[in-house]
């Protein structure tokens, strides 16, 4: 944050400011710029400096449960030391036990199939809303952000009363017929996935919707005109242009249920397998902070790739925003 | 798009927000339930209410997340618009790809690590957990909402009416207090909201980072629903939705009447 | 250019009564809600014919042009194509093209895949669909931007790309939605030779909407002048300026001076008219006006002479009045005259020589004068 950076993008020039206005200016923008810096550095980014350096810490029964805690007091040289007792042991550990490897396998393999259908649910509400007449679509956009205000726990809770064997949804379709013996749902891969769509269709529609509104109709039209059926033109013309809220709707989906906890845990059961909920476990219940923090490198690790894909649409949608 | 509705369209609409609601508004019914059992109506009560507001383990949770969400929101306010301001004013300084990292990356992060490595920096910052602890992690989580917000306002301010100010002699704080701010309010507003429902809604993060005598009401509310759903928890569930709800719309209905009150005026203005 | 010229002014279908329109609108009228966009309107177009259709924003034009692409389905009446009925018949098997005011280029496809993209549906051979694509990137002079992007294009290449995609499968008819509107004036002066080119080289049926009078009366064989979902004519651009039917067709096209008044005389040469600006009119062209008819005379501002002596032919009509604005626009300068009872007449003359030799400037004393046969006489 050097002064020449600072003047050469800083706040508009064009008035001829005398010394005192230009300080002030110059500090306003360390100002803005250093507090939320400072503090994302502190409470983001050397917290994950910590998980890592606990990683490799061995298990303890003391408060912190772990050696060796890392001590200021002793300075360069207690970093040093405690550096020699570093050990890999935890991720050794993490290979070693098919427990793991299986968590972190089903977390993708479950995050990545519920992305899919809520793909899938939520490209026609997505592209209904864009088709809707102009005075209509707010009020829609509304609607489909409001559920997201409302708390992610108890929108999951809800699922619980449905889904049990002896829930809403049974007795419905008991009643009407349907089947005669109660469907098991709750506990199984099935109301996870349906929690995972539920809880995160917002998030899939919304960039949906704002790919598919800025689409000029006429391209539409001009496939029509060129000999194309309608639904040929949704594939060849509506999708491909699409794409950039797809992969955004994707992204914001997958990288989320990964790590989802309340999701497996609530509607679950204690069968399932996902890294989420096995890094709680190990923490709350096994109380293994390093295993845990080697849990939560993993897992970092296995998202850098899907958050970095997301940061560089983000920084690409600011650009064009511009 | 302009085009009429098709029937699969509105098939589509329809039942995608049947999808998303039914399940709500099941919780909120059966919150009026007389019997205990949450799946079988016995009758129409307000008893759970009531036996809420007896409950004091879950009343005191209530305040404490309260509290919580205020003041998090209220300081993630102020970081989140600061970091907005930093990342479309200043395109050049240095770490600036780090700094947007640091904004987007907690947006997507699972909970679980977010809360584990809060928690790990509390402890070998020797901060007990507690009330402050559950604060800065909820101030942390949220400021970078709340920068998202500000800053897709930000993006299509128009900058020339700062140049404005500034050529009339405003001084670039003051135009910053009396041009920029009055413009980018709304957005400000929605971003604290956003904090405050996060915050208020927040498990994860709440149950690694808090200690004994903060707990928090998703925390009280979790640890009941694993011993099963009951129709205290249903009307739990429906006044924080209420309360939710109600706050939203009366923001949006805020808005749109300033917008509708604007466009009169114009129209007003136009016919002289 | 010239032989084109000559070739067009042979072509007069419509005078031919044993020639058969290729386009027909029957009676149509469309709806929208409460909303009339179309009323009831007849129009035949013929084939090979380069039509304009000429109207103000919301006049129904775009709708017309809409409803014969297939995007629109009239509320009542027939539309006909070569004698077949459309109604009925999706966007996608008429075998009529569109070129879409904002091109509608498809922006992840490159320029050859454009224009590719119609051959395509048809389900053409590769190899063929590759030479016609060639063609028409010859014939629209892009060549060398066959792998571009839409957004790498200039506004004249992407309108290029847009004509020549909408072209490429040879469509009966040919619809442009304000095919110049986006380009700039210089451009679209040289564009429009370049379609009429185009037009005579594939022998297409053109129908084209557009606002712009300047733009239909360069290009089009016939204008259709629109309003409010009506057609108020049909000719080709000489008759309607010249001899418009209506005064909206007369102060729509141009500029015009129009004296309102009453026939008072008509004998065979043509009538008399005493216009309520105090002028005693006569004119030959009298159309239909009988004697006591409500009538205006619309006089061109070119054919009207400012000098500052009475003129010498006493067959000419005159008035005395005084400068009131001069406007000098280079070619030509534009006298504002105002007459004794306060009716402003506009008067152009063309500046030939590079210095007049009657300079007349503000607030000097005039007259004006024009021909018998100047003018029109406009009962409607």
């Amino acid at each position: 944050m050097s002064n020449a950076a600072l003047s050469q993008a800083g706040l508009p020039a064009g008035t001829d400011a005398g010394p005192g206005t230009k300080l002030l200016r110059a500090v306003a923008g360390r100002v803005v710029i250093a507090v939320p810096y400072l503090w994302l550095l502190l409470f983001f980014l050397i917290p994950f400096v910590i998980v890592f350096k606990i990683s490799l810490s061995q298990t303890a029964i003391a408060m912190p449960p772990y050696v060796p805690v890392f001590d200021l007091s002793e300075g360069i040289f207690g970093l040093f030391a405690s550096l020699r007792e570093l050990s890999f042991e935890n991720y050794l550990w993490l290979t070693e036990d098919a427990l793991y490897f299986n968590a972190y396998l089903s977390s993708v393999m479950i995050a990545g199939a519920s992305t899919f259908l809520t793909l899938l649910v939520g490209y026609p509400i997505a592209y209904g809303m864009a088709r809707a007449p102009a005075t209509l679509r707010p009020i829609l956009l509304m609607l489909v952000i409001l559920p997201f205000w409302t708390s992610f726990l108890i929108r999951v809770y809800a699922w619980i009363g449905i889904l049990k064997p002896e829930g809403l949804l049974n007795q419905f379709l008991l009643a009407i017929g349907v089947i005669d013996q109660p469907l098991i749902i709750m506990n199984t891969h099935t109301a996870i996935f349906i929690g995972i769509v539920y809880s995160y269709l917002p998030f899939m529609v919304l960039p949906l919707y704002s790919a598919l509104e800025k689409m000029d109709y006429s391209l539409i039209e001009a496939a029509q005109d060129l000999g194309c059926p309608p639904t040929s033109a949704f594939w060849k013309i509506t999708f491909p242009l699409s794409l950039p809220g797809v992969v955004a709707g994707c992204l914001l989906v997958f990288i989320p249920a990964v790590g989802e906890f309340v999701i497996p845990d609530l509607l679950g059961g204690s069968q399932t397998l996902m890294i989420g909920k096995t890094l709680w476990n190990e923490f709350f219940a096994n109380r293994d902070w390093p295993v845990s923090s080697a849990v939560a490198v993993i897992l970092l690790l296995l998202l850098v790739v899907p958050i970095v894909l997301f940061q560089n649409a983000q920084a690409r949608a600011q650009e064009q925003g511009r | 798009m302009n085009a009429s509705l098709s029937r699969f369209n509105i098939v589509s609409i329809v039942l995608g927000f049947a999808f998303l609601y039914l399940p709500i508004v099941l919780l909120i019914i059966f919150s009026f339930n007389e019997s205990r059992l949450v799946t079988v109506w016995g009758g129409f009560s307000t008893k759970w209410y009531v036996a809420m507001f007896q409950n004091q383990g879950l009343m005191d949770a209530a305040w404490v997340t309260a509290r919580v969400a205020f003041i998090s929101a209220t300081v993630a306010t102020v970081l989140g618009t600061m970091a907005a301001l930093a990342l479309t004013r200043y395109t050049r300084f240095r770490g600036r790809i780090l700094f947007s990292g640091m904004v987007f990356a907690p947006l997507v992060m699972p909970e679980v690590i977010t809360g584990l490595s809060l928690l790990l920096l509390f402890v070998s910052m020797g901060l007990d957990r507690g009330f402050l602890t559950v604060t800065l992690a909820h101030i942390t989580f949220t400021m970078c909402f709340v920068a998202v917000v500000v800053q897709s306002r930000l993006i299509t301010f128009d900058r020339s009416l700062e140049e404005a100010a500034m050529d009339l002699g405003a001084t670039p704080v003051k135009t910053f207090f009396q041009v920029t701010l009055p413009v980018i309010l709304p957005a400000i507003i929605s971003g604290w909201m956003l904090a405050f429902t996060l915050s208020l809604d927040d498990l994860v993060i709440a149950s690694f980072t808090s200690g004994p005598g903060a707990t928090t009401l998703p925390m009280k509310i979790y640890s009941q629903v694993r011993l099963g759903v009951t129709p205290e928890i249903n009307a739990v569930c429906t006044l924080l939705i209420a309360v939710v709800t109600v706050g939203v719309i009366a923001a949006a209905v805020v808005n749109k009447r300033r917008e509708v009150q604007r466009q009169r005026d114009e129209q007003a203005a136009q016919r002289g | 250019m010239q032989s084109l010229g000559s070739i067009r002014r042979d072509f007069s279908p419509w005078n031919d009564p044993a020639a058969k329109p290729y386009i027909v609108f029957d009676q149509v009228t469309k709806k929208f809600g409460d909303f009339t966009a179309v009323n009831n309107l007849s129009l035949s177009i013929y084939e090979r014919e380069f039509f304009a259709l000429l109207g103000a924003s919301g006049c129904g034009k775009s709708t017309l042009l809409r409803m014969l692409a297939g995007f629109e389905e009239p509320t009542s009446g027939r539309i006909l194509l070569d004698g077949q009925d459309l109604r009925g018949i999706p966007p996608y098997r008429r075998p009529v093209n569109m070129m879409f005011q904002s091109y509608a280029l498809f922006p992840h496809m490159t320029v050859e895949a454009n224009i590719a993209f119609g051959l395509k549906q048809e389900g053409m051979e590769s190899s063929k669909i590759a030479d016609r694509v060639a063609e028409m990137l010859r014939l629209v002079k892009l060549e060398q931007f066959a792998k571009r992007k839409p957004h790498q294009l200039s506004g004249g290449q992407r309108q290029r790309v847009a004509l020549a995609r909408s072209v490429a499968k040879r469509p009966k008819v040919l619809l442009l939605d304000e095919p110049l509107g986006a380009l700039d004036k210089k451009l679209r002066e040289e564009t429009q030779f370049e379609l009429m080119d185009l037009q005579q080289k594939l022998g297409l049926t053109f129908v084209v909407v557009t606002h712009d009078q300047e733009e239909a009366m360069t290009m089009a064989d016939r204008i259709a002048i629109l309003d409010k979902g009506e057609v108020m004519q049909v000719a080709t651009p000489a008759e309607i300026y010249e001899a418009p039917g209506s005064r909206f067709v007369a102060n729509f096209v141009g500029n015009v001076n129009m004296f309102e008044g009453m026939v008072t005389a008509r004998d065979a040469s043509g009538v008399s008219i005493n216009s309520e600006s105090g002028i005693a009119i006569r004119t030959e062209n009298a159309g239909d006006a009988q004697s006591g008819a409500k009538v205006a005379y619309a006089v061109r501002p070119e054919k009207i002479k400012v000098s500052s002596r009475p003129p010498m032919d006493t067959a000419n009509n005159a008035a005395e009045g005084e400068i009131y604005d001069i406007a000098y626009l280079g070619d030509m300068t534009v006298y504002y005259v105002r007459l004794a009872n306060g009716l402003v007449v506009k008067a152009a003359s063309l500046n030939s020589a590079r210095l007049t030799d009657d300079p007349l400037t503000w607030n000097d004393r005039a007259w004006i004068s024009f021909k018998p046969d100047s003018g029109v006489v406009l009962t409607r």
